[in-house]
């Protein structure tokens, strides 16, 4: 897997960089960036098949803002929230601007694996399927 | 306010109050007194001046008579005839048969002397020439005299006529009784303080008066104010105010009438009289002031029980706003902390992925490290978990609305704990209304709350104890109450019990969540929450909920 197909986007550095180590210890094929112009900037390049998008993000557009942007430029882009605010109106909002789910921090990296591989099995190619059974492999059984 | 304030209000009011209602009644009274003296006064002088008239009238009659008679005795009799002092005696009993109050009788030769005389005083043989009368009646043939002392050193008048007898003159002359003449008189005297009495030119009374004076003393009347007619003079002339004097002149003597009545004594006298009227009065100005005195107290009470109903109402609002801007910084605080955890718990979940590697593992010291990451989860997952409550809750979804049963989730709510309590020794009893009507809510969240309180109520009491849990119908609403016999809230801690986080158990046990939650539960359903407390019987939690009836299926 050379080119990332996934992309995960938040202002919080120690947060980016450690879950980015993570997911290359399991070889998933991810790239990081800590706003939501950056990200929208990267999209606007390549395509992305999930995004993993902080809601919170002061100083810039917010994961909802982005999120809708995102949709215009690449509708077919699977988007997982994140948000430390356990706000279901947001959560609610973010869905209703089509985004796949939204997970509360502190996030178990497990959880957000499971959420990216069902995302990824939702976009629906056979590279995708193939990289969601992958990812549902590096997840403890039951 | 203070009690102070209250307590000079309530003066002030009844002051007020007073002075409104006794000033006009004050102005009315002196009114209606001063109309009533001034028709009093009419009245009088009216009577008086009547009075004056006709006693006048009645002494004139008195003194034309005895003068007529007198004068009839000496022209059908002789100097010759008189002189002798038989034909004199009986002429005097027949003067005082016909007519009375003769004391005397006497003949006077023209040179002034008594030729003979009968009557109680030795007077014969005396010579009047020099006595004033004398003179009068020589000249004019008839004289009523004032009163004088005379020979005999006693106030009296007389009658006097004169006969001519060929070339002589002779005078017949009769004493008249002062004390009869002064009963006549008085007669005009009217009620208790009026008075009647005569006076000469010179104002010296000529008869006894009931009040003030002895006969021959100078009277307070000044007859050169009385007219020819009956006039009514007013005593504030005389030094006399209050008094007034009616005057009609005598026709057959040089003397004033005089009858007189005293106004402000008989008016003063009139109003002493009348004590059951003034009682009456004095008694309805107490009943005034009694009941000036009792509305005000009422209206005070009144307002001070508004005000503390309002100052309730104004702490049960402050106590709202607290908990909602309270609601809303955990909201913010959350953020703040769960980007922390978050970046706690990956740097954690680091750790792990690297323990995993095979050097590591080997290390002496590798359980350690696998359990202090494991720690350091488990209290990340405690800190998520409190905020995740607090907002959870808080920033709950609208509530669910459902048809629900409350009695049912509260049997539902007393069978989950029946247990745990039981082994506490703590008896849980309910007291539901069966005839409560459903409702529309969201049956989790008010099991929730139930569970709360009920978990608070067996926390308080620790062991052996009792909880009953009421539900009853309360006009348009459900009212759930949970009451315990543990040892109560001090006061200063009520207001603080819904605080989120304040709690009095120890860590780990209590985070100080549950009232809070349970109250923005019940506030979001349109409800109330409240608690009655009192240190060392017990405490009572009462929700309110309005009824909303289920739609029909
Ligand atoms: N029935 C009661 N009798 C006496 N004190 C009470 C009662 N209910 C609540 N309290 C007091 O109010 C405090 C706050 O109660 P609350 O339910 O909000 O928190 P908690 O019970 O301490 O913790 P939590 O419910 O979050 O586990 C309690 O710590 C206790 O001191
Ligand atoms: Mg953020
Ligand atoms: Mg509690």
């Amino acid at each position: 897997m050379d080119q990332p197909n996934i992309l995960v986007v938040d202002d919080e550095g120690d947060f980016l960089e450690t879950l980015m180590k993570r997911l290359q210890r399991r070889n998933i094929p991810a790239l990081g960036c800590s706003s939501g112009e950056e990200a929208l900037q990267l999209i606007r390049t390549s395509p992305f098949d999930v995004v993993v998008l902080d809601i919170k993000m002061p100083g810039g557009m917010d994961g909802i803002q982005t999120l809708k942007e995102i949709k215009k430029v690449r509708p077919e882009t699977e988007v997982i929230l994140l948000t430390g605010h356990a706000s279901i109106e947001t959560g609610m909002e973010g869905m209703q601007s089509g985004a796949y789910d939204y997970l509360l921090k502190p996030i178990l990296l497990e959880n957000l694996l499971e959420k990216m591989a069902q995302a990824l099995e939702r976009r629906g190619g056979a590279a995708q399927r193939a990289q969601s059974e992958r990812i549902r492999s590096l997840l403890p059984k039951g | 306010m203070d009690k102070h304030l209250y307590s000079r209000l309530q003066t002030k009011i009844i002051l007020l109050t007073l002075a409104v209602s006794f000033t006009p009644l004050l102005l009315l009274g002196v009114m209606i007194y001063r109309q009533f003296a001034a028709m009093y006064v009419e009245k009088i002088r009216e009577q008086i001046h009547f009075r004056a008239e006709s006693r006048a009238d009645a002494v004139d009659l008195f003194l034309a008579e005895r003068t007529a008679i007198l004068g009839a005795i000496a022209d059908t009799h002789s100097l010759a005839e008189m002189a002798r002092e038989e034909t004199l005696a009986s002429c005097l009993a027949i003067m005082n048969a016909r007519a009375g109050a003769f004391v005397d009788l006497g003949v006077i030769d023209q040179h002034g002397t008594q030729l003979a005389y009968v009557g109680p005083y030795d007077l014969a043989g005396k010579n009047y020439y020099e006595q004033p009368w004398f003179g009068q009646v020589m000249s004019r043939g008839v004289h009523i005299s004032d009163v004088y002392l005379g020979f005999r050193r006693l106030p009296h008048f007389i009658i006097a006529v004169r006969r001519q007898e060929g070339q002589r003159n002779w005078v017949l002359r009769a004493t008249i009784d002062p004390e009869l003449f002064g009963r006549i008189v008085q007669v005009g005297q009217i009620g208790k303080t009026g008075d009647a009495f005569v006076v000469n030119r010179e104002g010296i009374l000529q008869t006894q008066p009931r009040h003030s004076g002895n006969i021959l003393e100078p009277s307070p009347v000044r007859p050169t104010l009385f007219g020819k007619q009956t006039m009514t003079v007013d005593g504030a002339l005389l030094g006399r105010p209050g008094v007034l004097y009616a005057g009609t002149w005598l026709k057959s003597a040089d003397w004033l009438l005089v009858v007189s009545g005293d106004v402000e004594e008989d008016l003063a006298q009139l109003f002493s009289a009348r004590t059951i009227q003034t009682l009456i009065i004095v008694g309805g100005m107490l009943a005034i002031v009694l009941t000036t005195i009792f509305t005000t107290r009422t209206l005070v009470r009144q307002m001070i029980q508004a005000e503390t109903r309002l100052r309730e109402m104004d702490a049960q609002l402050i106590q709202t706003d607290k908990l909602a801007a309270l609601g809303k910084m955990a909201a913010g605080v959350a953020h703040e902390i769960n980007n922390p955890l978050a970046v706690i718990l990956q740097k954690t979940g680091w750790m792990r992925d690297l323990l995993e590697e095979e050097d590591l593992r080997d290390s002496p010291n590798f359980r350690e490290f696998r359990d202090a990451v494991l720690k350091v989860e488990e209290h990340v997952e405690r800190a998520r978990k409190v905020v995740h409550d607090m907002l959870g809750y808080a920033r709950r979804m609208e509530p669910r609305a459902e048809a629900i049963e409350v009695n049912r989730i509260i049997d539902q709510t007393v069978d989950i704990l029946k247990n745990y309590a039981r082994n506490n020794s703590i008896d849980i009893r309910t007291e539901l209304d069966p005839a409560l009507p459903p409702t529309t809510g969201d049956g989790a969240q008010i099991q929730q709350v139930i569970l709360n309180l009920v978990n608070n109520a067996i926390d308080a009491i620790g062991r052996n104890g009792l909880i009953v849990i009421r539900s009853e119908h309360a006009g348009d609403a459900i009212r759930i109450s949970v009451a315990d016999n543990g040892p109560g809230i001090p006061e200063h801690l009520q207001r603080k019990v819904f605080d989120p986080f304040f709690t009095t158990k120890n860590t780990g046990k209590g985070t100080g969540l549950g009232l809070w939650i349970s109250y923005t539960i019940i506030e979001k359903m349109g409800g109330t929450m409240t608690l009655q407390s009192k240190p060392g019987e017990g405490t009572t939690f009462t929700i309110t909920l309005p009824i909303v009836p289920p739609p029909p299926q």
